[in-house]
This record gives structure tokens, sequence and C-alpha cells, in this order.
């Protein structure tokens, strides 16, 4: 295992890390401040619903009022790339955990006792991956219901199985170490041992892995939504805020960058915000592939 | 002989993964009522007036075992339900789109694998030297960026900026009603081919310029992708003994890194074909919506907007299957050329 100051040491060292922590900072500090960043109106019954001015169907451009401008039906734009902030992070932590949860269950079980446990789980997870991750995502979330409910839950079902054999190979190889032979041979029990001694030796690079993670499942249900497949209308979500400005993406003859601002700016949203933690992830990749370590 | 029994020990595994795949889809439709099941088994809109008698037909409040005999073989049949969205069965949907995507593969695919090759060997060639640092700066940026992002962003500079430089769809109108006219033959329903076979240079134009921007766009995401794993196969392979042998026999540095590095650097590159199939796959559904190409993908995201369940799921269940199929002749061409896979039984 390797210790936490060496791995902060390296990531000192790269500035494509550094920059990486700025962006992700920059944007828990939105996310907390949402309320003050960007207050709801006087008697909005939800939060997460983007205030509309009107019901034009002509996006209006920046204003003093509208600072981003607004999208097709009047919804304001800075609100929705402010609140989506707090949706991404939402969707991803709540993906990412379950996911662990799930994997972890599996992957220890597949890997502590081996055998008919352990072909079972693995085939399991050869299904799951026998599809392309997206299709499938796709695909349950027209089974349960479009809904952002139904796309995290879709994300899930397709994030596990990765995780659970990352874990059940971690698993196998301390498994045999000597102090879990030890332990076991003082009469602790399976619980005990998987608990306190083969999981804190084998699970710091999936947790790093997992939280990584978060970029690619907030990319994926942006995607989901923007196929109209997630939240519902009006909702501050960053991939439903793209798909607003489907229509609107050239202008009228003279002036086709007219609407420039309804696709732009909810994309950079996303794009930093996968970049900010694809920026960190590729440094840790690099520090923890022991492959690589000695150069 | 060994690899004879490399080859059947492989096969034999696709038998239940695939059995397995089916049975996903399988519980996916139970998520639904007997009545919307039903749209699977219809293959004429004039069916749907007697409902009843396809649920009684094909048994769909029976135990589960019987109604999953009979789903599977009707697929045996090649029977995969009604697509509502293009009015056609869902066979044919699937025979009539997959030109169209074929046609985006074809030019993408060379494109994403010999480009990351190329880069990724270069960026490890130059580990941490300009090279290195902007190509990998590069990767991140592409690797982030959400592809229906990029799609748009592209349609707004070179369809609205540079006024219809190169447009969305497959075809202008006036192209299309030549491809569908008496005197132009569709040999492939590839339009680049057909023009080609056909001598038209103006509808291979045509072709061409539709095909641009989804084409870059679907290269552009999943080149990061390929480049990534490129560069640290290559930089493992550049610390082998053998490299330290090739240059103190005095190599110069060019034979070193392409002959005897890159060749090596290779093997691992290739196991990931089948990842790029299920990229492309998972990427063309979203290309093909922004820029309404009209292929499997968009067939595919049309379907699900308007919750066609049984094209849903023929769509998943195709890709699967096709995806299962990619893996296995990866994993023979593998065995094939890295004798160590085979000989190591369980190598991962």
């Amino acid at each position: 295992m390797m210790g936490l100051r060496f791995v902060l040491y390296q990531l000192k060292k790269n500035p494509l890390s550094i920059i990486g922590v700025a962006i992700l900072i920059t944007f828990i500090i939105i996310a907390i401040l949402a309320p003050f960043i960007a207050p709801p109106p006087e008697g909005h019954y939800d939060r997460y619903m983007i205030p509309r001015d009107g019901f034009s169907p002509t996006p209006q451009p920046p204003s003093e009022e509208h600072i981003f401008g607004t999208t097709e039906g009047q919804y304001d734009i800075f609100y929705g790339v402010i609140w989506g902030t707090r949706s991404a992070f939402q969707v991803g932590l709540i993906v990412i955990g379950v996911v662990l949860v799930i994997g972890i269950l599996l992957g220890s079980l597949s890997g502590y006792f081996g055998g008919i446990i352990d072909e079972i789980i693995m085939r399991i997870t050869d299904i799951f991956l026998a599809f392309p991750a997206l299709i499938l995502a796709m695909a349950i979330t027209v089974a349960l219901g479009p809904s952002l409910k139904s796309v995290m839950l879709a994300l899930i079902t397709v994030s596990w199985p990765p995780y659970a054999r990352l874990i059940r190979g971690d698993i196998l190889v301390v498994r045999e170490e000597d102090y879990v032979e030890a332990s076991r041979g003082i009469g602790s029990s399976h619980l005990r041992i998987i608990t306190r001694h083969i999981l804190p030796n084998s699970i710091y690079p999936t947790l790093i892995m997992a939280s990584l993670d978060i970029g690619a499942v907030v990319l994926a249900a942006a995607a989901l939504s923007f196929l109209g497949l997630g939240a519902p209308e009006g909702y501050a979500d960053w991939g439903q805020m793209i798909n607003f400005s489907r229509n609107w993406i050239v202008g009228p003859p003279g002036d086709p960058l007219a609407y420039w601002y309804t696709v732009t700016i909810p994309g950079i949203f996303i794009f930093l915000f996968v970049m900010g933690w694809n920026l960190l992830g590729d440094s840790f990749r690099d520090i923890l592939d022991p492959r690589l370590a000695r150069r | 002989m060994e690899f004879r029994a490399y080859i059947i020990r492989r096969l034999a595994l696709v038998v239940p993964v695939l059995f397995g795949v089916s049975l996903l889809v399988f519980a996916l439709l139970q998520m639904f009522s007997p009545v919307e099941r039903a749209a699977l088994y219809v293959t004429d809109p004039k069916q749907f007036a007697n409902i009843t008698e396809i649920i009684e037909k094909y048994g769909l409040n029976d135990p589960l075992w019987v109604q999953y005999g009979n789903w599977i073989s009707q697929i045996f049949h090649g029977n995969l339900g009604w697509s509502k969205v293009v009015s056609l069965p869902v066979t044919d949907a699937i025979l009539n789109f997959l030109p169209a995507t074929l046609e985006l593969a074809i030019f993408a695919t060379p494109l994403i694998i010999l480009g990351g090759i190329f880069l990724g060997s270069k960026a490890a060639a130059h580990k941490d030297k300009a090279v290195d640092h902007i190509t990998r700066a590069g990767a991140i940026m592409g690797w982030s960026l959400p592809t229906f992002w990029l799609g748009l962003m592209l349609l707004m500079i070179f369809y609205g900026f540079f006024s219809g430089l190169f447009p969305p769809e497959r075809l202008s109108t006036a192209m299309n009603i030549v491809v569908h006219s008496e005197a132009f033959t569709q040999y492939t329903g590839l339009h680049f081919l057909d023009a080609i076979l056909n001598g038209n240079w103006q509808v291979l134009g045509d072709s061409l310029r539709h095909l641009f921007l989804p084409v870059i766009t679907l290269t552009v995401v999943q080149l990061a992708f390929i480049m990534r794993l490129m560069r640290s196969s290559m930089l493992e392979s550049l610390g082998k003994d053998y490299i330290l042998t090739a240059r103190a026999k005095g190599l110069d540095e060019n034979t070193v890194v392409s002959k005897h590095a890159r060749r090596n650097a290779l093997i691992p590159v290739l196991t990931i074909a089948g990842y790029i199939f299920a990229l492309l796959v998972n990427g063309v559904v979203i290309t093909e919506t922004i820029f309404n190409y009209k292929g499997l993908g968009w067939w595919a995201w049309q379907s699900a907007v308007h919750l066609d369940i049984p094209s849903v799921l023929a769509f998943a269940l195709f890709n699967g299957v096709l995806f299962v199929l990619t893996n296995l002749v990866v994993d023979l061409l593998y065995a094939k050329i890295d004798p160590r896979v085979r000989l190591g039984g369980q190598a991962a």
C-alpha cells in the first residue's frame, strides 16, 4: 500500500493535477453556495426547478437580469448551471456510493469465499459487461420510465461489475497474507477477517478509482438527460439545458451565432467539471500504476 | 493443437454469456404489462386490433419459463417485433439503418486506431517533453468533452458560421432524390461506396461532406482513450531489457522506438479493440442524434424517446450479442498473435 503522503507529494509535483484540484474546489464552493449565488425567487416551490421568465420559445441573450441569457421557454441559464452543479454532485456521489457498496459486497464475497459463489458472481458480471454500457443504461431507463431516478438506477446497474471484479482481484492477493492466516488461526469470524484485515488492506486503490469515476458518471447522466430520458423539464440539469439548445444552434440568416450562449455556457460547465476529475484521475493513475512507478 | 483447445474453451464460454444476455433483456421486458409486451410479437400494425389474441397466443400471462421459451424461439425466427417509430418490423429497421452506421464506423475506426497509436507512441517516446505534455493535455480534454456538446459546437461553427459548409443529416435533399432514382443502383446502402460504383461524383462529394462532422465528433473523444492506453503500454515496453539491449547494440533511436518498442506495445492495444467497438456504439447513438444522421443510433434514440419497447430492447440485445462476438474474435486473434495467452490459461 502506498502512503497518503507520498501520493499527495506526487500530486503537488504535477501542474495538471493542481489545475484539476482547483477546478473541483471551485465547483464544490459553487454547489455549497448555490442558494446565495443564485437565490431562488420568493415563493419558489422547488429550488431545483429553474425559474422561468415568460414562455416565449425564442432564447434571450445575456442581459442585466439574466446574465447568461435564457433558453427556449425562458429558463434562466445562470440559475440552471449553478443549481445544476448541485444536481451533478448529487448524481455522481449517489451513483458512485451505491456502486461501491454493491461492488465491495459482491467483490469480497467472490474473492474471499471463492468456489461456487465466486463462479456465480463473476458470471453475472460477465453478462453485464457484455453490453455497451450506455446502451444498456438507455434500455434500463426506458424500462423504468424516464426520470432522473431511473437514470441513476440505470447507471448503478451498469457500473458495479468492474468494481466487483477489481475488489475481488485485490482480495485474492491479500487473502493469502500471513496476518489473514494468523487471524483465521485464532478463530476470527469470516466477517471480522474481511472487515478488519482484508478490506483495509485492499480497498485503497478502488476507493480512489471510484471517486475519480464521478466525472464519467456525471457525463453519462448528462448524455441520457440530453437524449431526453432524464430529469423532468425545467429541472436544473446540465444535460437537459444542452437539450434545450438543440433547436437554436444556428441563428437567423446574417447572424448565425445569435444563440451561442444556449449551448456554449452549460457545455463549458459539464466540460470543466468532467475535466477536473479526469485531470486528477490521470495523475493518480500514473502514481498508482506499479508498472510505471519505477520510472 | 493447443490453439484448438483454446478455441474450444473460449467458444464454450460464449454460450452461457449469450444466454445471460438474453435473460437480462427478458428481465427488463418483465417490467411491462402483457399488453405492452404484445407489441413484440406483432409483425403488422393490423394485428394491434386483436391484442388479446396475441396475449393468448404467446402466453403472456403464462409462467415465466414458458414466456421465455416463446420469446427466444421468436427471436431465432428473426421476429423481434414492430418498430412504431419507423413503421417497420424491427428486423427490417435494423437492416435498413445498419449501412448508415457502418459508413460512420468505416471512416471513424481507422482514424481512431491509427491516430491513437501514432500520438500515443510519440508521447511515450518523448516522455515529459513538450510533445508529451501537449498530447496528454489534449487527450484529457478530449476525454472530458461531452460528445453531444462537441457535436453541437461543431455544427454551430461549420454549419452556422461557415454557412452550410458541413451540413447535418446523411445527404442533401437533391442528392437524396438522385440516390433513390432509377438511374442510381444502391449496391450496398453505403452512399459513398454506391456513389463510387455508380460513378456519380456529385453524390460522393455530398455524402463525404455530410460524413465529415459526425466522423470528427466520434473520433475526437475516442482517440484520446486509445492514445492514453498506447502511451502507458509504450512506456512499459520502453523500460524492458530488450530495449536496453537494442540501445546497447548502438541502434538508432528511431529503430528502437518503431521496431522494438512499438511492436510489443501494440499487443495490449489490440485487446481493447472490442472496447473500441463498445465506445463506437455508445458514441453513435449521441452523434447520430445530434446530426440527425439516420442510422441505428438515431433509430435507437427515437425509439427510446417514444418508449418503443421492442425496438429499444432489440437494439440492446443486438449490441450485446455483437459485443460478445467481437470480444470472442479479438480474444482468438490475440491468442494467435501472443502464445503467452493460451499457455497462461487464466491470463487476465
